[in-house]
């Protein structure tokens, strides 16, 4: 975990956070780019599945999301649905509460907890300290592309040929990759955890058409299960004041 | 105006999940297994939403896999975010020719 971004220059911070943002904005024009295809072409109008994508801001829950809207389900289902899906964001919030700013007020952590995604709590998460610039340049960029995109993909069908915007979709999981491995390189216990989280996600992946358990609820299984064993087995030592 | 009230639904459901934990948990978490648990979320989170997802991210799998090991190469070399990213794309996009080629 590197660098302490919290009371440094107000604009440098910004900088440093639209720079660690470009990458998940450009990952996130293809699949907000799919979305509003999706969208559109299931009989939403094309403000509407912008609209979603800029209030959202979330991938797996906007597409369950459409498709609960085309079955006519009820709201209790929607939320619901809503719920399970992205409750991972109740534990990526609560990671990254330990590392805001103290200083940083309600307001300001009530804004910063609109764009916590999984892409930008990873880049986030890399950090020690974070102050809200640095998160305001980080959310900014991919926020604006995952609203512009869905806008896209909705508006022309296609831009790109089909063969590359289909690569694209490779792209998130290269960023998780990079971030996972280095410190997985050097600390034996980020190593074991990450094994038990992929076997463990695996394991449900493979169950899938015997037990559907829902990708939603598999990652909280699989995060609870392997953090709570790497605590156990490996706990930190009290990181220094 | 259903598909207003369900769009309300979906931003305020996902929006007070984020922000909940945050705003509540304003304080340095003490407890040491806890303070250890909340350590390996991240790294928990993005192995598992990573795999085997990454497998199904292209619509061929040879594509898919030699993109995933393009990545770990790159990585395991500690490449920026951004260029391990693009070389996966560029990977799984020059396999995905020369396996509709063949």
């Amino acid at each position: 975990m590197s660098g302490d971004i919290m009371q440094d220059n107000i604009f440098d911070s910004f900088q440093k956070g639209v720079r660690d943002g470009l990458p998940i904005a450009l990952g996130y024009l293809s699949v907000s780019f799919a979305f509003g295809m999706t969208a559109v072409s299931q009989g939403i109008p094309l403000e509407t599945a912008v609209l979603i994508s800029l209030t959202n801001v979330t991938s797996a829950g906007q597409f369950a999301g459409l498709q609960l809207i085309v079955m006519n389900a009820s709201y209790i289902e929607m939320a619901m649905t809503q719920l399970i899906i992205n409750l991972r964001y109740a534990l990526m919030s609560l990671a990254l509460s330990q590392k805001l700013d103290h200083k940083m007020s309600t307001f300001d952590r009530c804004i910063i907890a609109f764009g916590n995604t999984d892409e930008i709590f990873a880049v986030a998460s890399r950090h020690t300290q974070i102050g809200k610039h640095y998160m305001w340049g980080l959310m900014g960029l991919p926020i604006f592309c995952w609203t512009i995109g869905t806008f896209f993909g909705g508006f022309a069908s296609s831009i790109l040929p089909l063969g590359v915007r289909d690569a694209l979709g490779i792209a998130i999981y290269g960023m998780f990759i990079a971030i996972i491995l280095p410190p997985a390189k050097v600390m034996r216990s980020v190593r074991i955890v990450l094994m038990i989280a992929i076997v463990c996600s695996c394991i449900f992946a493979s169950m899938e058409h015997i037990w559907a358990i829902g990708s939603g609820f598999s990652i909280i299984i699989c995060t609870l299960l392997s953090a709570a064993l790497g605590a156990w087995l490996f706990p930190i030592e009290e990181v220094k004041k | 105006m259903r598909i207003v009230t369900y769009m309300i639904v979906m931003a305020g459901v996902t929006y007070l999940i984020r922000v909940l934990p945050l705003a509540l948990c304003q304080r340095q978490i003490q407890n040491r297994f806890v303070r250890s648990f909340l350590f390996y979320v991240p790294y928990s989170v993005l192995g598992a939403m990573t795999f085997p997802a990454v497998f199904t991210s292209v619509s061929q799998l040879p594509s898919a896999i030699a993109g995933t090991l393009a990545a770990i190469f790159m990585a395991y070399r500690e490449k920026s975010l951004l260029c391990v990213a693009a070389v996966a794309c560029a990977v799984a996009f020059a396999v995905d020719l020369l396996y509709n080629a063949a």
